[in-house]
């Protein structure tokens, strides 16, 4: 089952095994601007993707 | 990845530092790098009465929280601008600012603009035709001499704002663009007092946004999510994520950047302009606030314009 990235209000599937910096690669998704979150944690970017895997990513950039 | 100071799983991996650290390591490194910055850059100390802007965002919250907990005597103001944006923005952003200081026993000055002056900040944008269709520099105006009103009202010697190393780093990007060397020779972490104006400061001008809205995170704090539906568009935002792609392929760039500035400045690189820049301010005859040129400042010539705007409006729909 692949793993799913969502941020705001959509949802990507990316296959699991890859880490999350490379998800966030395949999705044209900068590093800098999110913090990745599973099950309400904070992981780091090198964490490796697992089955069935739901990360929530929290958008950080502010300003206007 | 594990915590540089404990070996425990990490929750956050700052590049530009080489340094990642788990939950209770990053809680206390944010905290202490506040407390050096505040010293290093002489922001204030615990004799004095530090005015938080908050805005119910993840940096203004955050700020006053690291403040709470370092003893400092910091009250908040929170400024509502009557923006609903479809989803009641200034609604939510004033109740999570509210709640928050509630939580923590925390004094929380609310100013309403609409009640105070006639017209929420879209409306005065409008009234005025001032903005180009968006209400952001009526939104500055309004919000910059509120701040120092009510600073110098209550006897605030310091104003505080939870502007980040993101937040600066866009600004000191666009006014190098445009050079404009007016905006360049003032921006920096500290604005001294001057006559009728409090210091401003910038505590967490160092820290990413990545870690303002982590330590929020971490912190269980709740703060709005949406930002200002106006801000579609902005150049700041532009100019962060320009600033970010750079970043990501060379960590610490927007870090050298702004502090290659600061460096720069100290070592003189706008000496002759600052020396140009030698302004004489007036006391607006209607409010007391300064302001550059004589006569009334720019916020109540705002304020009257709305004020006339509406009487004849009010005129003219009653005529039959």
């Amino acid at each position: 089952m692949p793993a799913k990235l969502i941020l705001r209000d959509k949802t990507y599937e990316v296959p699991h095994g890859i880490t999350i910096k490379q998800a966030l690669k395949k999705l044209d998704i900068s590093a800098e601007e999110v913090i990745p979150t599973r099950e309400g944690e904070l992981v780091t970017e090198d964490t490796r993707l697992k089955d069935g895997d739901v990360i929530r990513l929290v958008d950080v950039i502010s300003g206007g | 990845m594990r915590c540089r100071k404990c070996g425990k799983p990490a929750v956050i991996n700052m590049r530009h530092h080489k340094l990642a650290l788990c939950k209770e390591h990053f809680l206390e490194w944010i905290v202490e790098q506040t407390e050096r910055f505040i010293r290093k850059y002489r922001m204030f100390t615990h004799d004095d009465k530090v005015l938080v802007a908050v805005s119910g965002g993840k940096d203004s919250l955050g700020l006053w929280d690291v403040l709470w907990r370092l003893g400092y005597q910091a009250d908040g103001l929170y400024i509502d601008l009557g923006i609903d944006g479809g989803f009641g923005y200034s609604n939510q952003s004033k109740e999570l600012t509210v709640a928050f200081a509630e939580e923590r026993g925390l004094k929380l000055h609310i100013v309403d603009v609409a009640a105070s002056y006639g017209a929420t900040i879209p409306e005065m944008a409008r009234l005025t035709h001032r903005g180009k269709g968006k209400p952001c520099s009526v939104c500055g105006l309004v919000k910059r001499h509120e701040m120092n009103r009510i600073a110098r009202d209550f006897g605030y010697s310091v104003l505080a704002t939870g502007h980040n190393l993101d937040d600066e780093a866009a600004v000191l990007f666009g006014n190098t663009l445009t050079w404009a060397t007016g905006y360049l020779v003032r921006q920096g972490p500290v604005l001294e007092a001057a006559p009728g104006l409090a210091r401003k400061v910038k505590p967490f001008f160092r820290f990413y946004e990545r870690e303002t809205a982590a330590y929020a995170l971490l912190r269980g704090i709740k703060y709005i999510y949406d930002e200002c539906p106006f801000s579609v568009g902005a150049k700041s935002i532009y100019y962060k994520k320009l600033l970010n792609r750079l970043e990501a392929d060379r960590p610490g760039a927007k870090l050298q950047f702004y502090l290659g500035f600061l460096r720069a400045k100290e070592e003189g690189l706008f000496a002759q302009r600052a020396e140009e820049v030698v302004e004489t301010l007036h006391t607006c005859p209607v409010c007391g606030q300064p302001t550059s040129a004589p006569g009334k400042c720019a916020f109540c010539r705002l304020v009257e314009r709305v004020e006339e705007t509406k009487r004849r409006r009010e005129l003219s729909d009653a005529s039959p």
